[in-house]
This record gives C-alpha cells, structure tokens and sequence, in this order.
C-alpha cells in the first residue's frame, strides 16, 4: 500500500471518529453550547484543554525552534506550560464559581458596566481571530503535503469539517472531540520520538534519553551534541547566548498570555464544581506535559539527526573524520528519500556551490573556530544546505528515522487534530462573545433561548468562513499574529480578571481604562517594530534589538502592557468612587466555593 | 493584592498559599532556569547543567505538583471553613 492510500486512511478514519462524536454530543440548549451543562469530568475536561491548548505551533513548530536555538528557547517550554499555575490559582475556580458563559460577561458584570463589556469582547475577538487564522494556515498546509491537494483545497475541507462538529456539537461535541483528537496528536508525537531516542540513546523515554548517554559516541547525549554544533559553526546547544532580560520578559509574556486566552478560559466554566476547576488545570498540564516534555528531546535527537547525515563522521568520531554526505547520495540513497520528499514542498533545499559533488552544511558566517578552517581547506564558498525550515523537524521525524509508513500516516493525523481542535475552540470562544455578549447582551436580551442557539450556530458559521478567508489570504502577517495574540491576553484579559477578583476597590472607570492602556501601548508598540498592522514597510523604527525600549522584543511587550494595565486601573479607580455594594457582594461571594447565588456564605 | 476590607481568614489563608505556590513556581522557573543558571552550574545533570535540565524539564514538573498540592490544600482549607460545595 502506498503512503498516499495510508494518509487518507489515517485522516479518514480520524475524522470519522470526529463526526461520530459530534453527532453522540449535539448540543440541544445554550447551556449544552456554550459550557457543555458543566458536566464534564475534570480530568476529561483536562485532556480537552490540552488538546484545546496545543495548537499548530506547539505539534508542528516548536521542536523545531527549540532545535536550531537551544537553550535560550527554553522559554516557550516554560512559558506554556507556567501559564497553568497562573490559572489555577489566580482565575479558573472564582470564574467557574461565577458560574456564567462567556469571559466578557464576567468584565460586564464585576465592573457593573456594558461598556466594559464590550471592550472585553473586542480584545477577545482580536485576540482569537488573529489567533484562528493561523490554525487555519496550518490546516491548509497539512492537508496539502499529505492529502496531495492545493493549500487552497486543503483549507476549504479543513473549514467544512470544523464546521460540521463546531456548529453541530457547540461546547459539548468539541469537547467530546478535543479529547478524541488528545488520544491520536499525543500518540503521533510520542511514536516517532520514542523510536528516535531509542536508536540514539538506547532509552525508551525521550525524556530520559535527552539527559542520558549517546550510543554511537558513549559521550553523553547534550554534550556529544554541544560538540557537534560547535564543530560546525554553530552556537553551543546548551548555553545561554542571547539577552537574559529577554528571556525573563518573553517567558512572562506567554506565562501571563496564556492565563489570559479567552478560549482556555472558558473550558474551566464545563466542569461541575469549583474544586474541579482548581485540579482540571492540573489535569490540563500533565496532558500538555507529556508533548512538552517530549518536545525538547525531539528537538536535540533531530538536530543530532540532521547534523550526522550531513557529517556522517560526526557520529562515531570526530565531526570532520568523514566527508560530508554526497549530492549522489542525496538524490538517489533509499535512506535520504526524506530529503527528497521535504525538497518539493521547499521546506528543504540544498546546493553544491562550489561543485566537489559535496553537501557541506556549516554555518558560513563562523568567521573562526573548525568550521571556518574546515571551509577554508575544502575551498567552500558557503553553506550549502540552504534552507531547513523549522517545521521539518517534527513532519519529517518518523521519514529521518526510516519509520514506517503507518507511523508517517498517524503524524499527518497528529497534526491536524492539534489545529483543528484550536481552531473549534477559538470559534466557540468566539460565537460566545457574539451571541451571548453582543446579540443576547446588548442589541436584544429579550432574546429566547432556541433563538439564541440558533444565533451562536450562524455567529460561529460566519466566523469559520472569515477565518478560512483570511487564511486564504494572510495578510502577510500570519507568523506574527500569534505573538499578538498572547501580547495582547497579558496585557488586556489577564489583569482586568485578576483585578475583578483580587480587589474589591477596582471600579468600573478603572478597569475600563486599564484595558485601554494596556492593549493600546501594546498594539502601538508592536506596531512600531513589524509595521501598521503588520504591512511590510509601514514600521517606524527598525526592528532590532538596538532600537527597542530597554531592549525589550515586540513579542515581550505584553508583560510592560500588562503592568501599564494594573497601574492605570489602580490610580484611576483611587480617585474615582468605590464600586457599589452589590459588586462588592459578589466578589465575595465568587471567592468562597459554597453557593451557587450571590453572597450567601456569611 | 487583598484589599483591607476582605479580613476573612479563609481568604487570607488562600491569598498565602498562593503566595508560597508563586514563590515556588517563579524560583524554578526565572530563578533556576534562567537568573541563577550560572550559580548552580556545577551541578551536572546528563551532560548538561541543573539549570539546563529546570528550564527543559524540571520547572513543568514542579508546576505539575504545584497546582495538585493547591488544589488538596484548598479542599482541606474549605472544609475547614465550611465553605466546600
């Protein structure tokens, strides 16, 4: 059977289960829609929000930018995975307490004002579309090396099938999915990894064999693959080689943005009872630990892959003990057919520049060191394994490893249940806020309930179909967008929640403006450096570390934002009149988990 | 982050736990991952250093205990109070 047939077998058999879920879970009530009538398990709820949570970045990208980086990139290790501390203690139980819908409807409450509610919803659609166009991209891309079709296609069936159980199901049926698309993502990523860190560390756990011993060297793993890297130009894997200040602020950043994403949010607002939402996060990191805690191991056994196929000496001696791999071999070796495959979709390329019938890979701007001599004495006149995009690193794995094709088939699988399960739940968070916050909340809250179903279900159908537009055409901006996305949940959703909680004496003034000043010096920062909504050449000042504020990256901004937002809400509020009674009342009531109405605990 | 007026003990009691649960999780992660990295660089996990292994592993496994340890310590404190549901 050829790969092609076992791809559509896979993908196939995949979303059948998807449909048959979603059919099994229609949502029938508002209730059922939009929190799935809070009967969801938490640990159930806890692999959901993981699948909800791992999107196309963190199946597809992220080993592959913590491979050509080290360890400085640890930071997206930390700061998507600490976020859930943030949540559990800080804002998931006193939401589920709250006991309502939608994350604008708890703002429009506390801070007893529409206004502040409808501000809320307009950072939760920014945030959230910006943040589905990506899936979309990623979706359309997927479905395009492994189903054969044009990105174009690709993206319409990937668009028709969200729509089918989004639309169908509501919170109930993509919650039921997100946990079918938990079981296959974690099964496609762990296979191949276990497979690799077998063949180079002889252990069964990748996360053993990334600290363990490297079976062709007998050195360990991370030091046999410092000495590699280094050999060849490169910076050393381990160390830390970039600004410390950056690392703190970047890893902040996502912690407090992840806290802050309207649609893992709403997920705690599904389980039964407060103390569910407090151990449901718990839940919800130990299934995203289980891909993260792979990713970095992946990322170093696939560095260590790719440098010892090019360098086959490096594997068992010294890195230039061997000639480099030969173009002959690249174009005809059974073993290297990956690197033909990767070659088409031109994600991988290669180019023997000086024409010795040799791939030397090297880092060319190395003016010293082994690989500038070794370039000097072989005459090179640059680097010729031009382009490995990141994204290789994880797609590409089970072919490196000459695995079989199934377990090819099963990754492709992999990758789309991590977008597609995003993608519905940022189209839930999103039909929540326009049904319930816009329609039901503000133009007509004499609505009935059947009428507001139907509203959630057009709401979430319009949304898919911008979405899938919009990823047709990117507006040039689609990696970026979601450094935006996270940016702009620290600085606007994170302190205006943990506000309404933690202070009794924040007001409606307060938090109004707040989130004002904290989305907006973000956007105006961001926007600065990558240009008036993100077109290219619009940009004030050049985007490089000399130009930035105290040196601080556009993508760490968020953390500045977020703390722009505490202080403007603090000072406006101190000379602004204290909340009412009422409000008060509630937030003493969302603190205690007894009760489920308004200050009866006393 | 409390305010005066919320002087009740179950609240207070919540509000240090959190703080001790924050503490911890900054510590593992800006501390041992990243700011003290160089400090506790003699101590080699695997062919890499402690701080290497907290930034790459060690900090998800703290967090992972953190957030069960609160969840356990806050059903015993609303027993306690009588607050549970």
């Amino acid at each position: 059977m050829d790969q092609f047939t076992l791809n559509l077998i896979f993908i196939g058999l995949s979303f059948a289960l998807y449909f048959g879920i979603a059919i099994w879970a229609r949502a029938g009530s508002t209730a059922e829609f939009y929190a799935a009538n809070r009967g969801v398990h938490p640990v159930m709820n806890g692999m959901a929000t993981a699948a909800d949570w791992m999107s196309a970045a963190s199946f597809i990208s992220m080993a592959g930018l913590i491979a050509f980086t080290g360890y400085d990139n640890s930071t997206y290790l930390m700061g998507w995975t600490g976020g859930y501390v943030l949540l559990a203690m800080l804002l998931a139980p006193y939401l589920r307490k709250f006991g309502k819908f939608t994350v604008p409807e708890f703002i429009g409450d506390r801070f007893y004002s529409q206004t502040a509610r409808i501000i809320g919803v307009i950072c939760l659609l920014i945030i959230s579309i910006t943040y589905v166009i990506g899936q979309m991209e990623g979706v359309g891309i997927t479905f395009a090396r492994y189903l054969e079709v044009s990105k174009e296609s690709g993206l319409w069936i990937g668009a028709a099938i969200v729509f089918v159980y989004a639309v169908l199901g509501g919170m109930k049926g993509v919650t039921y999915t997100q946990v079918a698309q938990y079981v296959v993502l974690i099964i496609a990523y762990t296979i191949p990894a276990i497979f690799i860190s077998l063949a180079l560390t002889g252990n069964f756990l990748p996360q053993m064999g990334l600290f363990g011993s490297h079976d062709a060297s007998g050195m360990e793993f991370l030091t046999k693959l410092d000495q590699v890297v280094t050999d060849l130009g490169f910076k050393q894997y381990t160390a830390h080689n970039g600004s410390t200040l950056n690392m703190v602020m970047f890893t902040l950043a996502l912690m407090i943005g992840t806290a802050g994403l309207p649609h893992v949010i709403i997920r705690f607002f599904t389980v039964p009872k407060v103390s569910d939402a407090r151990s449901s996060a718990g839940w919800a990191l130990v299934f995203i630990a289980l891909l993260y805690t792979v990713a970095p191991a992946v990322g170093s056994m696939a560095r260590m892959n790719l440098s010892t196929t090019m360098w086959p000496g490096a594997d068992t001696g010294e890195t230039y003990s061997q000639p480099a791999v030969s173009l002959e071999a690249i174009e005809t070796s059974p073993e290297l057919n990956w690197m033909r495959t990767w070659a088409k979709t031109g994600l991988l390329s290669w180019e023997d520049k000086n024409g010795d019938g040799l791939i030397q890979y090297y880092n060319d701007t190395a003016t010293e060191g082994p690989a500038a001599e070794m370039a000097a004495a072989q005459g090179l006149q640059g680097n010729e394994l031009t382009q490995v995009s990141n994204d290789i690193m994880v797609l590409a794995n089970p072919e490196i490893a000459n695995l079989p094709g199934w377990v090819i088939a099963i990754v492709a699988a992999g990758g789309l249940a991590a977008a597609l399960s995003t993608a519905a739940g940022l189209l839930l968070a999103i039909s929540g806020a326009v049904s319930h916050d816009l329609i039901k909340g503000a133009l007509n809250p004499n609505i009935s309930e059947k009428s507001e179903l139907m509203a959630a279900r057009i709401s979430m159908a319009v949304s898919i179909l911008v979405a899938t537009l919009l990823g047709l055409n990117p507006p040039g901006f689609a990696a970026q967008t979601v450094a935006l996305a996270f940016g702009l949940a620290a600085s606007s959703i994170f302190p205006v929640l943990m506000m309404g909680i933690f202070s009794k004496r924040i007001n409606k003034q307060g938090a109004i403006w707040g989130m004002i000043a904290g989305i907006a010096s973000t956007l105006l920062y961001i926007f600065t450096y990558k240009g008036w909504f993100f077109i290219a050449g619009t940009n004030m000042l050049e985007d490089t570390a000399a130009n930035w504020l105290f040196g601080i990256a556009p993508a760490s901004f968020g953390v500045v934002g977020a703390g722009l937002n505490f202080l403007v809400a603090y000072l406006v509020s101190n000379v602004t009149e204290e909340p009412p009674v009422v409000v008060q009342e509630l937030v003493e009531s969302i603190r205690v988990p007894k009760g489920a109405g308004a200050a009866t605990h006393h | 982050m409390s305010d005066k007026q919320s002087s009740n003990a179950y609240w207070q009691a919540n509000i240090r736990i959190i703080w001790i649960c924050l503490v911890i999780w900054a510590l593992v992660s800006y501390g041992f991952g990243i700011l003290f990295r160089p400090m506790v660089s003699g101590i080699k996990v695997g062919g890499s250093d402690l701080g290497f292994w907290f930034a790459q592993q060690g900090s998800i496994l703290v967090f992972i205990v953190l957030i069960f340890t609160y969840a356990k310590l806050m059903n015993r404190l609303d027993r306690d109070h009588g607050v549970e549901e």
